[in-house]
């Protein structure tokens, strides 16, 4: 009964969306605002009619109503409640509905904004705001109904129906299947929300650059006003990236932190545009040039966003076939289509309104190192893309199933990514407007002289890889241009201000969060770099099978049994396996016990690898539990890895997320920041 | 027919079956035979790695915790025991289950070609625009209003400096 309840709102709240972009619309053509005021009124009620839908969704986890079908698929009763609550995102219906209810949230937000400056574009954000939503919402009212009861009918059949099919008694299991056991992890509780965060997030700034497209108000106002959303947006869909990373280093037990998995690089696809947007926003605030290129990068993320939550919920990665059977493919398929056809065209009917305000006068000013930037990550892009499809297209032409894994995108993206790494190192010297071989040479000599430094120095200490010489040459170039950056304003400050450095670090910061902000992001960058190229180029790994009291060894780490033990969990319903083992380094001294575990899910039937983890700056000694002996211990397999640097890595992410929220905070509103200026230069000059 | 059909199938069933059971109960063999010179589970791995069976989806054969896996990887083992070069287990797994146990397509210049391709004609496009875009300035001297409409405006924050630096004085 309340199942049915939380499908009728789900029905009432997508024709409420549907209301919504058919009254902005026809209110906006036929000039009825009072028309617009619903249509804007329906999208706030949108909001509301989710969380009810999603608070029945909730409620049926968490009491355990199995006789829904989602329900049955994503909880049991061993489930603590949290796990209950976070099944919400844990399959199919549910991260749908989950995707709708955020997408309202940020609709919601968005109409409430004080519109008086630019009241022409609520209309459009309503409609683009609108068609998502309805959209989504509809796949779930039509095909994937998270309120869906099992029912059994007199020939025995037990299925899912949204309507009781004659004939049909309702079937209640007397327990649900489990959360997958992966998803249990609490970097997997957090990381879809973040992904799905930021997904939705983008859409707001796409919403504003088609109603700018519609209106032809096509000055940078769409972009002031959304820059904001746009960097949350890449905040959350960063965090998203990162956490997936860290889970897939703690849970997944292969040593690493990326696989290149064609779902890892849906997500990827649209942070890669994004970032690019980010960047070249700026060309048209400061120089009023490539409008058209920003619309485009704008549209093409809103578009990778749909395209990602497409290839991981349709099924066409793991076969074209399973993706023409699922329903649900085929109308993603379409909606790209049609968002993208009529965004293009829309471009296209404005062409002339987005010509450039200014010209270019340098190739090395920093507008033209920006779109060099934006080159090098679109082709990051397409090798993504083009890796992401590849097996589709050779499947529908010559029917052979390929594989494309992480040699091809490691082969294709490393010198796009060394390239971008230079251009960090040169682009913050460079002038907007005009830059020349001297002014740049004269500004980057200093900084390359040290970096080249740093990098003899590591080939006699460190490594004779040429490949990794390369790398951190340029990581320790970007580092230390833009530490200089960052000295020259805050000295200057120092000395204009009579600040003590660290308050002039400080407040040179405040006053300018987003290019600061982005130093810092391009530091963080640098240290992820470092862990990067550690974990690819030097990470070592050997596997055996060993009694109690055996060693292995390691590159310079001897690693010793000590015990093993199995004991169940009921009130989980998780049988763990646990060993012991101690590392010691090449001298011989303790480093410390490390417990890699092997859990086993009896309800999924499932078994999930923890490591045993050892960190330090210098390096990770990661050991995995791979098989053993029940009945004697005599025998058990232990795989270890040595991840060098890899710590760095993490603490890069760390200060990424930070340089984010240092760019992305909000600015003290500029009126009241005004008054306060005139009041401040009315008593310096009372006091001189 | 259709009895018949099925007839013949258990037929052919049998001897396949008592084959395949020889094959293993010799392999069995083989393997307690070469116990000594077993190859090492890094040995394996370092095969594994490159390999991805068909069913686990983007988890590489060394890592796949699966037991077909596990299986797959006593396999390399095997073969390895046997003295075959890395070159022919991995061949062997292909002409047993397609090239998508490859961790690369095996047409290298179908899969490299277009993001290369891709990504030149990116770069031709946006150096012939800087050629384009650059031009006039560099051939026209510029005249005053033009000189005054080009000159930049500054950064926000070193307009706010100067502005300080100014406030100072």
């Amino acid at each position: 009964m309340i199942a049915d309840f939380g499908y009728g709102v789900l029905v009432v709240a997508f024709l409420v969306a549907l209301y919504s972009v058919i009254a902005a619309v026809y209110g906006e053509l036929k000039k009825q605002p009072a028309l617009v005021e619903s249509a804007r009124r329906a999208m706030l009620l949108t909001w509301p009619l989710l969380t009810l839908t999603a608070g029945v969704l909730l409620y049926l986890l968490v009491n355990d109503h199995y006789e829904v079908q989602f329900v049955y698929e994503v909880t049991s009763r061993s489930m603590p409640l949290y796990l209950k609550i976070t099944a919400w995102w844990g399959g199919q219906a549910g991260s749908l509905l989950f995707w709708s209810w955020l997408m309202s949230a940020f609709t919601s937000l968005v109409t409430l904004r004080k519109w008086d400056r630019d009241r022409e574009f609520l209309p459009w954000v309503i409609v683009v705001g609108g068609v998502t939503m309805a959209f989504f919402i509809g796949m779930n009212v039509f095909f994937e109904n998270p309120f869906a009861k099992l029912y059994q009918t007199f020939d025995g059949n037990i299925a899912a129906y949204t309507l009781q099919p004659a004939n049909s008694i309702l079937f209640t299991p007397s327990d649900g299947r489990g959360l997958n056991p992966l998803l249990r992890h609490p970097g997997m509780i957090i990381h879809p929300p973040m992904l799905y965060l930021g997904f939705v997030s983008f859409v707001i700034p796409y919403a504003f650059a088609i109603a700018a497209l519609i209106t032809g108000r096509t000055d940078d106002r769409w972009i002031r006003i959304t820059r904001r959303w746009a960097l949350w947006a890449w905040l959350f869909l960063s965090a998203g990236l990162v956490l997936g990373g860290r889970w897939a280093y703690d849970v997944l037990g292969w040593g690493g932190y990326w696989g290149w998995d064609p779902v890892e690089i849906a997500a990827f696809m649209p942070w890669l545009s994004g970032t690019a947007f980010l960047h070249s926003v700026m060309i048209q605030e400061k120089r009023g040039m490539f409008k058209h290129w920003n619309m485009l990068l704008i549209i093409l993320t809103y578009d990778l966003v749909i395209f990602g939550t497409f290839l991981t919920r349709s099924g066409v990665l793991s076969s074209v076939h399973s993706f023409a059977q699922s329903a649900i493919g085929p109308l993603f398929f379409a909606f790209i289509g049609v968002t993208l056809i009529t965004s293009v065209g829309l471009i296209i009917y404005r062409w002339e309104m987005l010509k450039s305000e200014t010209q270019m006068t340098s190739m090395l000013s920093r507008e033209a190192l920006f779109l060099l930037n934006n080159l090098l990550f679109m082709g990051i892009l397409v090798v993504c893309f083009w890796g992401v499809i590849y097996p589709l297209i050779s499947e529908l032409t010559t029917g052979q199933k390929v594989t494309v894994g992480p040699p091809f995108y490691e082969r294709a993206t490393s010198p796009l990514f060394a390239a971008l790494m230079l251009l960090m190192g040169i682009a913050p010297l460079s002038a907007w407007g005009h830059s020349t071989v001297k002014t740049l040479g004269r500004a980057i000599w200093k900084p390359a002289l040290g970096a080249a430094i740093v990098t003899a120095i590591l080939a006699f200490t460190y490594t004779r890889n040429i490949i990794a010489l390369i790398g951190f040459f340029l990581v320790a170039l970007v580092i230390l241009v833009t530490l200089y950056e960052y000295g020259r304003g805050a000295l200057a400050r120092q000395r204009s201000q009579g600040e003590n450095i660290f308050i002039a670090f400080w407040n040179l910061t405040g006053r300018n969060r987003r290019r600061y902000g982005g130093y810092i992001i391009h530091l963080s960058m640098m240290l992820m770099a470092i862990g990067i190229l550690g974990i690819e180029l030097f990470q070592v790994e050997t596997q055996g099978t060993i009694a109690i009291g055996d060693t292995l060894e390691l590159s310079g780490y001897t690693i010793k049994y000590r015990e093993v033990a199995s004991w169940d969990n009921p009130g989980a319903g998780v049988n763990y396996t646990r060993a012991v083992v101690e590392v010691y380094d090449k001298n011989g001294n303790l480093l410390g016990n490390l417990h890699p575990r092997k859990d086993f899910y009896f309800d999924s039937q499932q078994p999930m690898t923890i490591p045993g983890q050892l960190a330090s700056l210098k390096d990770e000694v990661y050991v995995l539990l791979i098989d053993w002996e029940p009945i004697n211990q005599e025998s058990t397999t232990f795989k270890i890895f040595v991840n060098p640097l890899v710590n760095w890595l993490w603490m890069g992410s760390l200060l990424f997320l930070v340089g984010i929220i240092i760019a992305a905070w909000p600015d003290k509103d500029p009126e009241r920041v005004t008054v306060r200026a005139g009041k401040r230069a009315h008593q310096t000059s009372a006091a001189d | 027919m259709l009895n018949n059909r099925r007839l013949r199938m258990t037929n052919y069933k049998l001897p396949l079956a008592l084959l395949v059971a020889l094959a293993v109960s010799l392999v069995l063999a083989a393997t307690v035979f070469a116990q000594d010179g077993l190859p090492t589970d890094d040995e394996v791995n370092k095969i594994a790695k490159d390999l991805y069976c068909p069913v686990c989806e983007s988890t590489p054969l060394d890592v796949c915790p699966t037991e077909a896996c596990r299986q797959w990887r006593e396999l390399i083992r095997q073969q390895l025991a046997e003295g075959k070069s890395e070159e022919e287990i991995k061949q062997y797994f292909v002409t047993q289950y397609g090239a998508r146990v490859l961790s690369e397509p095996p047409n290298r210049l179908a899969s490299y070609l277009v993001p290369a391709l891709a990504f030149l004609a990116g770069a031709f496009l946006l150096f012939r625009g800087f050629r384009m875009w650059i031009k006039p300035v560099a051939v026209e001297p510029a005249s005053p209003t033009e000189e005054a409409a080009s000159v930049i405006p500054p950064d926000d924050y070193i307009r706010r400096m100067e502005e300080e630096l100014k406030k100072r004085k």
